[in-house]
């Protein structure tokens, strides 16, 4: 099945790339009666997940070339502040919604048409109307049955501040998936009782901090660390590179409605400063289209698919069975009280 | 034979032959050299700048926490543990290769140096992904060792080779024992080169980011990446970045003391061939563990990634075509190569050919620029095209090509003055007396003497950048890709089999550049038998 996917997907840039060449030649040989438009992403998602939606949509607007500007999603919202008016970008892809929900509190970005809105349910798309929700992930904890036994696995994500999980939690503090916890954990106890938390947590996971979510789950797989908080997919994609017989850890969900059961959103927006309007809100149109979701339901990147009613097909616990937190994406916010408390607690 | 080339130790007093030549002032280089600074504290002034924005109030609550303070646990307790084991093995290395009977020796001399070539963080995949338990601070101690020692290797080696034998041979006529003749003998000899290679290292430890993120080790680099990428917060990251700053200075500061306590010889003798002392019962000993160290540095990485390579699974995710990023990665190394080895030009014939106090100083505080975090230098630049030039130049390669050549500024000086204070002014003397205008004697004699060193400083520049990453990110054209972001996004996707080759291409682009360079460093003190030099560092 993958290497099916692997050989469409390299046949499809195969096809793109000859398919560009030969439009440039064409364009060539009109003198420029056939112009294309150039576009750009400012990408926060994984790279391979929005290689394999450009190179498809590229196939399917030939007219519109897509150049793509990859880094973490935090770094790009920075970059387009800071480029204002001026900036290059004219679609923004980013992992979670507090990003997105950044830009659009400073004006940054574009109304979508409802048409384009109505792909997604509205809960996953921004309150205001100016970005999509794309995909989705869930998080959960990562453990290895080989230091934490099942039976030891707390409920709630509160307990892993307890002096009974000191030395065997790992923690990605910086990671911008961790903030929407610190946010659900705020909605469900107030600042104090979160502070104290994080504190736990900071106490809990001394010498386990790291700097990204994938050197997390390869601590806990390696059983340099016992248990930790990640989003689904890194644990699925850490399968689908070293294979199932090296994989040395487990997954376990919260209890339902847990502030540590949380659905990041992932999703895309237009930028108000875009001077290519109608290619840039083809390509988020593309992103929530059938063809779009599918590319995300097959694909190694094991997010869920929120859109057009595709699901995964991938073998995790079904979108539709997961009972997360109820937060929405405009309690998410920006997550700059999240950011605050961790800083409070020195996790930053 | 040249009696008047050996340049004056730093900071000695003026005889006053050098006043009676000050009184020419060399202006062109004086103003190039002008711009060259200036150019390298933009991004220091830009740290003050916006550290100093949001007021002394909000600074002093990020600094002055506990936090900050394990940081600079962290950082100082790395950077010392790991210079001094730097020191160690490249002085080690270097004298059983350079002076010793050791087999095959030369084929040692060469595999030592490629390391040089392989990324930090390649080193630091290369180890967690065979043995999960190389983490934390003494997987940090472990990767940074095996990956910047080439940094006091080469210079030692270099100091060795050149020295003069007699002091060695006298010392063993009076009977001092082996160890005795290795410690005060041969390290004696090297010392000026073993300091100034410790000094790279310290300076390239504290700038040190991916190596870090990979082990799960915090340093005040990592955290300020984290600042910047997760609170937006540039004033925090500026702050932070200043201590580093002051972490430097403390080190140059400490060198310069430790160099000039003990002074330096004034006679330096003649270079000969060595004969190569016999290791006898120590052979099997020495050859083991400069396998061990070989292994360790190249044979780990470059294993691991030949592993990914074979049994990775292919995933369904599309990669970028290694050709197009190894072409990418190898033309900016290339232009910044260039770009540094010119900017480093003026300064070195400034520092050595006409010193001062102050353009000694000068010269050696282009040094701190090593240990500023390519991602403040990245900002620095692409917030003043932002904010000054209108978004001229914005995201641009040529804008990158400078932000590297700033970068990596002070390795290119290392490489040309070494050239520089090796080249006899003699021949310049002699060119000059013969009626050569001064333009002419740069082209036709001072040029073709430094121009191995130019190659060097050339080559150093190049496999850094072939290898750097934070600011590679933050500069580079949209859609362009090089080796080294390739490999950071599968890599940081768990995408090892995909990663790999990017890997293998980086360390195949690099793998050349550091063989040149070892040849440089074998070739710079027997180049000219008139007078060895083994100062290779500003």
């Amino acid at each position: 099945m993958r290497a099916l996917v692997a050989l469409r997907t390299r046949g499809a840039r195969a096809t793109a790339t000859l398919l560009s060449v030969a439009a440039g030649a064409l364009a060539l040989s009109a003198c420029g009666t056939a112009s294309g438009t150039t576009i750009t992403l400012y990408n926060g998602q994984h790279v391979q997940t929005t290689d394999a939606l450009v190179t498809a949509f590229e196939k399917a607007h030939p007219g519109i070339h897509v150049a793509v500007r990859s880094d973490s999603e935090n770094t790009l919202d920075a970059q387009i502040v800071q480029e204002g008016a001026r900036s290059p970008a004219d679609v923004f892809f980013a992992e979670n919604s507090p990003a997105l929900e950044y830009l659009q509190g400073r004006g940054l970005l574009a109304p979508l048409p409802s048409s384009l809105l109505a792909a997604t349910p509205a809960r996953y798309n921004s309150p205001s109307g100016r970005w999509v929700g794309v995909t989705a992930r869930v998080s959960l904890m990562v453990y290895d049955p080989a230091t934490v036994s099942r039976s030891r696995l707390p409920s709630s994500i509160l307990q892993l501040a307890e002096p009974r999980y000191a030395g065997l939690l790992g923690l990605a503090p910086s990671e911008t998936d961790f903030q929407p916890i610190v946010t659900a954990v705020l909605r469900s106890v107030g600042r104090a009782r979160t502070l104290a938390w994080l504190e736990g947590l900071k106490r809990n996971a001394a010498g386990h901090l790291y700097s990204s979510n994938e050197a997390l789950t390869l601590a806990v797989n390696r059983g340099a660390v016992g248990l930790a908080v990640i989003d689904q997919y890194y644990w699925y994609r850490l399968r689908a590179s070293l294979g199932a017989g090296s994989m040395h850890s487990t997954l376990a969900p919260f209890a339902p409605r847990d502030p540590g059961y949380v659905i990041d959103v992932s999703g895309a927006g237009v930028l108000a400063s875009s001077h290519h309007r109608a290619a840039a809100e083809a390509l988020v149109r593309f992103l929530v289209s059938r063809t779009g979701q599918e590319i995300i339901a097959r694909s190694d990147s094991f997010e869920y698919p929120l859109a057009s009613g595709v699901v995964t097909v991938q073998p995790e616990t079904p979108f539709g069975a997961l009972r997360p937190d109820p937060i929405s994406v405009a309690q998410l916010g920006t997550g700059s009280t999240a950011v605050a408390l961790l800083r409070e607690a020195q996790l930053l | 034979m040249s009696v008047e080339v050996v340049p004056r130790p730093v900071g000695a007093a003026h005889p006053p032959r050098d006043r009676r030549r000050r009184a020419r002032r060399p202006v062109t280089l004086l103003v190039a050299s002008a711009l060259v600074v200036l150019a390298l504290a933009g991004p220091l002034a830009f740290l003050v700048v916006q550290a100093s924005g949001v007021g002394w109030g909000p600074i002093a609550h990020l600094l002055f926490r506990s936090l900050t303070t394990s940081l600079l646990w962290n950082t100082v307790r790395l950077d010392v543990v790991v210079t001094a084991l730097c020191a160690v093995l490249g002085t080690l290395s270097a004298y059983l290769v350079e002076r010793t009977d050791l087999p095959g020796r030369r084929v040692f001399g060469a595999l030592l140096v490629i390391p040089f070539a392989i990324p930090d963080f390649v080193v630091g995949f290369g180890w967690t992904s065979i043995a999960p338990s190389v983490a934390g601070y003494w997987g940090a101690v472990l990767v940074m060792t095996l990956a910047v020692y080439p940094l006091v290797y080469l210079p030692v080696a270099a100091a060795l080779r050149g020295a003069d034998p007699g002091l060695e041979e006298v010392a063993r006529s009076l009977g001092l024992g082996r160890l005795a003749r290795f410690w005060r003998v041969t390290v004696g000899q090297a010392r000026r080169a073993i300091l100034g290679g410790c000094l790279l290292v310290t300076l390239v430890i504290l700038a040190e980011y991916g190596a870090f993120e990979i082990l799960g080790y915090q340093t005040f680099t990592t955290e300020i990446f984290s600042e910047y990428s997760v609170g937006f917060d540039l004033s925090a990251a500026s702050a932070l970045s200043l201590v580093l700053v002051g972490l430097s200075l403390v080190a140059l500061i400490g060198q310069n003391l430790v160099r000039e306590r003990h002074g330096a010889r004034v006679a330096r003798g003649a270079a000969r061939r060595h004969t190569p002392q016999r290791l006898g019962r120590v052979t099997g000993p020495a050859l083991l563990g400069v396998v061990a160290l070989v292994v360790a540095a190249l044979g780990v990485p470059v294993g691991a990634t030949l592993y990914w390579i074979s049994s990775g699974s292919p995933s369904g995710l599309t990669g970028e075509s290694l050709v197009g990023a190894g072409l990418t990665t190898a033309a900016y190394a290339a232009g910044a190569g260039v770009l540094a080895t010119l900017m480093a030009l003026p300064i070195a014939l400034l520092a050595v050919r006409h010193p001062t106090r102050l353009r000694s100083a000068l010269s050696q505080s282009t040094l701190l620029i090593l240990a500023v975090p390519g991602v403040v230098v990245a900002l620095a630049l692409s917030s003043f095209t932002e904010q000054h030039l209108g978004g001229l130049g914005y995201q641009s390669a040529p804008l990158l090509v400078l932000a590297y050549a700033l970068m990596f500024f002070p390795l290119a000086l290392v490489g040309v003055r070494a050239s520089v204070a090796q080249a006899p002014r003699s021949l310049e003397e002699v060119a000059g007396s013969l009626g050569l205008g001064r333009s002419r004697v740069f082209a036709r004699v001072t040029l073709p003497l430094v121009a191995p060193g130019l190659a060097a400083a050339f080559c150093l520049v190049f496999l850094s950048v072939v290898t750097e990453l934070t600011a590679t990110l933050i500069l580079i054209p949209t859609g362009a890709q090089t080796l080294a972001t390739q490999f950071w996004a599968y890599q940081q996707n768990l995408a090892y089999g995909q990663a790999a080759p990017f890997a293998l291409v980086m360390m195949a682009v690099a793998a050349v550049p550091a063989y040149l360079l070892g040849r440089f460093f074998d070739r710079l003190p027997t180049q000219r038998a008139s007078r060895p030099d083994p100062r290779v560092l500003p």
